[in-house]
């Protein structure tokens, strides 16, 4: 991307307007056909035949039943079930795994005193949990909140330590040379050089958090989309079931968007930032 | 302080801690009477009577099974799918929006759909394993192979090589490095889906074995179920390591990672 900036800069006095917007217009065109064709051969395979209608339902039917969904009460505080365990999980893990996470990186020893347990329970899926949080908090809001929490509190906890432990050595020996003390040196120089990854762990740990709400939705039946699918399988209702899923995914693409959006703003002065907000 | 001694006590803190904290939870759980927390003992005993080695064959083999075969057919779709990609500009841009929404679904939403499409039976679960894994692998072999160092590209343009050598010498190698990333994501991600594949429609396999025990409130077998995937996520991910080593030994950055 850079390399095109630039020239794009350079030829910007030859290259008229119309030049650029061709291009532009081009490069929104195609995201958009790919949809269409796509969207277009869902409903093609479906009304010919070639998979059962009983399995999947025409996209126009689904797509219909999607939008007839945004104007229902119930569909909205299904959502904001969801995201409510979502939030809940990921700010949990990011108040506990951001300080201990800048704790064990920045010293030697905690570092390899805590990096065969970090190592054995960061693999664990979380899903394996699962009993355990039906069994303590039943099977509401704290379960899904204690499986999403637990299950991005790791990346949250790494990303964090990678972070910490890349500061360039000079600008620590620098910072200490003109006498920074250890608080100054922290919020001056580890911090900011941490964040970028710290910025990575919470768009991976958004990420997770989601699957596991949704997951805690759908399999102990915590109130949200995921039961709302669950429930729709189950009672045959199909075009309600892919409307959801749709859904579902729809919002796990906004809260990308949202998470990625937020990280820029963030890093806007970070050269690994520069080149996509040019 | 030496630098060998200095060696000497990270090693020895490396061993201790661990150590110290499976014995902490030993005393601390030995006088438990709360039911769910059974004492460390009795999980260990249940480990031993299950997995040592009575449902090896009933319910770890079926679970590895799918989740290997789920995985590597992610794994190869995904290489082939994003090297294509990953050359095309225009294809890139193209399937963006639908690579990006595919991803965005939460895979165990897609669950309720695999069972109506295909069933509930190994294929469903194969299904949803491979397709929850095939993102992350696709994205960093795009991004691998869109990102080859453009010299790398001139100088095997003047030297002529093109076809499958400059696939195989050239593209391949540049982009394995970030190949393995995505590769491993979809390791951790692929244990994960074995697990909720089989609480939510199986009659074996580890998953269902955990979720049974907890049904029928048999804890102490909850737990050294749960005490087995962790077991097998740490080896999966250490075996991972191993090879990712081996493959990349000629890159730097591979050694450069501390957290292993």
């Amino acid at each position: 991307m850079a390399t095109s900036a630039g020239a794009e800069i350079s030829a910007g006095r030859r290259a008229p307007g119309w030049h650029r917007r061709v291009r532009d217009g081009s490069a929104l065109l195609a995201p958009v056909a790919a949809v269409l064709v796509v969207l277009g051969l869902w409903e093609l395979v479906v009304r010919a035949g070639v998979i059962s209608e009983t399995n999947i339902p025409p996209m126009t039917a689904t797509v219909g039943e999607l939008f007839s969904q945004l104007g229902e009460g119930d569909f909205w505080t299904a959502v904001g079930r969801t995201l409510e365990g979502w939030a809940l999980g990921l700010g949990i893990a990011m108040v506990l795994g951001i300080p201990l996470g800048m704790l064990i990186g920045s010293s030697r020893w905690l570092f390899r005193a805590f990096r065969v347990p970090i190592e054995f329970l960061r693999p664990i899926p979380s899903v394996a949990l699962i009993p355990l949080a039906v069994l303590i908090y039943g099977t509401g809001l704290e379960s899904k909140v204690f499986l999403a929490a637990f299950a991005s509190f790791w990346p949250m906890l790494i990303q964090t330590i990678y972070g910490v432990q890349d500061v360039d050595p000079v600008a620590t020996d620098t910072a200490k040379s003109f006498g920074l003390s250890r608080l100054a040196r922290v919020r001056h120089i580890t911090l900011p050089s941490a964040v970028p990854y710290i910025a990575t762990g919470v768009r991976i740990s958004s990420a997770v958090s989601l699957i596991l709400v949704v997951t805690a939705e759908l399999v102990i039946g915590a109130a949200g989309l995921g039961r709302e699918i669950n429930t729709a399988r189950s009672g045959g209702n199909l075009e309600v079931m892919y409307a959801l899923i749709l859904a579902t995914g729809l919002l796990g693409y906004v809260l990308n968007l949202v998470t990625s959006a937020a990280e820029r703003r963030v890093l806007r002065w970070h050269p690994s930032q520069r080149e996509v907000a040019a | 302080m030496s630098p060998r001694t200095r060696q000497l006590v990270e090693l020895a803190l490396e061993i201790a801690v661990p150590i110290g904290i499976v014995a902490v939870l030993w005393a601390w759980t030995a006088q438990s009477d709360t039911f769910y927390y059974p004492p460390l003992s009795d999980v260990f005993d249940r480990f031993a009577d299950n997995w040592l080695f009575e449902r090896v064959g009933s319910d770890v083999w079926p679970s590895l099974r799918r989740m290997f075969i789920g995985y590597f057919l992610a794994a190869a779709i995904a290489i082939v799918v994003g090297t294509a990609l990953g050359s095309s500009r225009m294809l890139r841009r193209a399937t963006a929006p639908i690579v990006e929404f595919l991803r965005s679904i939460p895979p165990p939403a897609l669950l309720p759909f695999a069972i109506v499409v295909i069933g509930v039976g190994d294929d469903m679960k194969i299904f949803i394993i491979a397709f929850v894994c095939l993102w992350p692998v696709l994205l960093n072999t795009i991004d691998g192979i869109n990102g080859i160092d453009p010299t790398l590209k001139d100088i095997a343009r003047v030297y002529g090589i093109s076809g499958r050598d400059r696939l195989l010498r050239m593209t391949l190698p540049a982009a394995s490095p970030q190949i393995f990333a995505g590769l491993r994501l979809g390791l951790s991600l692929s244990i994960i889906l074995m697990v909720i594949s089989e609480m939510v429609a199986s009659t074996n396999g580890i998953g269902f074995f955990v979720l049974q025990s907890q049904r029928s409130f048999a804890i102490p077998e909850m737990w050294s179920g749960i005490l087995l995937l962790g077991i097998l996520g740490y080896v999966l991910n250490l075996a991972f390591v191993i090879v990712e080593r081996r493959v990349l030994a000629w890159h730097r950055g591979a050694r450069a990672s501390a957290l292993g």
